[in-house]
């Protein structure tokens, strides 16, 4: 046993444990104060919360649960970006192959079924925030930066719906995206577009509206996928990254998890 | 079992769903009961029962089953936990409220916690936990994949991404461009305006109802009756052609429903006035569709002008709105409910009198 404990002593005193790990295990206070301050993923934390914010019935740990999914989505889409190419001849061939031929292939599921649940508890959230009046001052700009969230989460989940390229995904985009074409002015059945014309020339039509710069074409081709795929894994991950950092960020600096004021 | 299988598929009818869903609604604040543990035991039974018989059921088991639809299973049983969580809180904390104590939250306010080791260990499990279900429901599970993409063949049931089928459910009584971008848009920003809208500084921070009872009963009418609700029927109950099915009837592609649905025009000019459409003998150019429309524009636009201060004059309670909230705020919140309010309106409108559009000019894609 002796020599047991000199070991782990010998490891805990050496130059690179040290070098590592600061405080040591945090026994007292002064040390778990220490570990959250100097751990740079803890520190979004403060030292101290209100015991309301730790107690699961009040805060249903959504917002939490929701940012836990969004790392299992950017670290599963990362695998699956590995093996998918988003050309139409590629696509479903390499979507198949995911599940077929890729040893442990369950990155798939688990990045369809993360995010289904990451809309679901993102609403959740919202619903617990409204719930307890957690919006109110001096919160109101970070109950909007979360409706913002709110958003792009829906745009993750609906671009990346169309990756797959089966039946399921493209019938899909084209209700969406033919939703696009009604668009008030920049649609070409919207109100207001026949307006927009010089003479009998149309500024908005099919091949210049709404639609086409969401899908890249007239309907739903490899040019959407392309699109789609791009905005799914860079364009809408970025923006809402930064979003997620205003919005943590202001819970620390608009008084904390929430609470009685 | 037939005879109760058929009466849930008739009930399921959108018309009654939405009616009873509404009822319900409005009577759920007002039953203290249903808010207890011990009812919220008996509901709990009482679903999972329903829903496990009704897996006996063919069309009912394929419609649940479906690998995509089996999240949408997990959030009614999720909402209606925690709404029933909330809201247990809510009435709980107004009890509390009524006899001059804090709400619960209150009184843990000064005391603090430290983030290690209870915070961080709260997390810990969470994520463990949580990284546990996932695995295993992708393993039993697996991730839907139909036949390739094929833009020439388009599938009988076309169904958006299973969270905008509430606007999808609106195409039914919308055209596309206020289902799916004016209404849409209005919904992000009502939602980004309620800290601005609301100034009622009680309940903040806390689980309450008697404190801001028309907050939360808009919020969750907008939330669970016009989102929910219509993501549900979208889900389960839509099948080819967008037509409706009760959970346990067969999706018939070749389902055929009576499309008898009239302008308002219609009704005023032909049925009513009996003189033919003006278009019709005015031309079909400006001044012939706008007399044709001139009912329907003088409705919608007097919905949302003149309500409002109608309303701020004779009711009591929206005269209290306009005074607590100032005019701005009362004109701002009072054109987003109205807004709302259009689509229970629409639906009404379309189950009782059959009515398509109130102002219809599909030469200029106009329809409200």
């Amino acid at each position: 046993m002796s020599k047991i404990k000199d070991f782990q002593e010998y490891v805990s005193k050496s130059q690179v444990w040290r070098s590592i790990f600061r405080v040591g295990v945090p026994t007292t206070d002064r040390k778990r104060a220490l570990a959250v301050l100097g751990n740079v993923f803890l520190h979004l934390h403060p030292v101290k919360v209100r015991t309301s914010g730790i107690r699961l019935k009040y805060t249903w740990c959504m917002g939490g649960i929701s940012f836990f999914l969004f790392l299992v989505l950017s670290l599963t889409g990362l695998l699956l970006m590995f093996y998918y190419r988003p050309t139409g001849e590629y696509a479903y061939p390499d979507i198949v192959d995911l599940g077929e031929q890729v040893s442990l292939g369950l990155m798939r599921e688990l990045h369809r079924w993360a995010a289904h649940l990451m809309v679901i508890t993102v609403w959740l959230h919202m619903f617990r925030v409204f719930m307890t009046g957690s919006y109110k001052p001096p919160r109101e700009f970070n109950w909007g930066v979360g409706v913002l969230l709110l958003i792009f989460t829906l745009l993750l989940s609906f671009t990346g719906y169309l990756l797959p390229w089966d039946q399921l995904a493209i019938w899909a985009i084209t209700v969406g995206g033919n939703m696009a074409r009604a668009t008030p002015f920049a649609g070409y059945e919207g109100p207001g577009a026949s307006l927009l014309s010089i003479g009998d020339i149309r500024l908005v039509h099919a091949g210049d509206d709404a639609r086409f710069a969401l899908l890249g074409g007239r309907f739903v081709g490899t040019n959407a996928l392309l699109r789609f795929y791009v905005l799914h894994c860079v364009g809408i991950p970025i923006v809402a990254g930064a979003l997620m950092a205003v919005h943590f960020w202001r819970v620390r600096k608009d008084g904390g998890i929430s609470g009685p004021l | 079992m037939e005879a109760v299988k058929g009466f849930i598929n008739w009930i399921s009818d959108p018309r009654w769903l939405f009616l009873l869903s509404v009822i319900l609604f409005f009577f759920m604040f007002r039953l203290r009961v249903l808010w207890t543990v011990k009812f919220g035991i008996v509901a709990l039974i009482a679903s999972l029962a329903f829903f496990g018989l009704s897996m006996l059921d063919k069309n009912f088991r394929i419609i649940s089953t479906t690998p995509d639809n089996v999240p949408i299973v997990g959030l009614i049983f999720l909402m209606a936990f925690f709404t029933w969580l909330s809201l247990k809180q809510a009435f709980d904390n107004d009890d509390r409220l009524r006899i001059g104590q804090p709400p619960k939250e209150r009184t843990e306010r000064f005391e603090k916690v430290m983030v290690w080791p209870d915070l961080v260990y709260t997390e810990f499990i969470a994520t463990v936990l949580l990284g546990a279900v996932l695995v295993i429901w992708s393993i039993v599970l697996k991730a839907p994949l139909e036949q390739p993409s094929n833009p020439t063949f388009s599938p009988p049931v076309m169904k958006a991404p299973w969270y905008f089928l509430g606007l999808q459910e609106m195409l039914v009584y919308y055209d596309p461009w206020l289902a799916g971008v004016v209404l849409p848009g209005l919904i992000i920003v009502g939602l980004m305006a309620i800290p601005y809208i609301d100034r009622n500084p009680r309940g903040s921070g806390y689980y309450t109802f008697a404190e801001r009872k028309y907050e939360i009963m808009v919020f969750m009418f907008g939330f669970m009756i016009l989102w929910l609700l219509l993501i549900v029927i979208g889900t389960f109950l839509r099948g080819p052609n967008w037509n409706f099915f009760g959970p346990y009837e067969t999706w018939d592609v070749a389902k055929v429903t009576p499309m008898v649905n009239v302008n308002l025009s219609e009704y005023i000019w032909v049925k009513i006035l009996g003189v033919g459409l003006p278009n019709q003998w005015f031309g079909a150019k400006y001044m012939g569709i706008l007399l044709r429309e001139l009912f329907g524009f003088i409705l919608v636009i007097g919905y949302f002008t003149a309500l409002p201060p109608v309303l701020a004059n004779r009711s009591r309670l929206f005269n209290g709105f306009y005074k607590t909230l100032g005019g701005a705020r009362y004109h701002v919140m009072m054109f987003l409910l109205l807004a709302m309010m259009t689509l229970p309106i629409k639906m009404i409108l379309r189950w009782t009198i059959d009515l398509k559009y109130i102002v219809s000019i599909p030469e200029w894609f106009f329809n409200i």
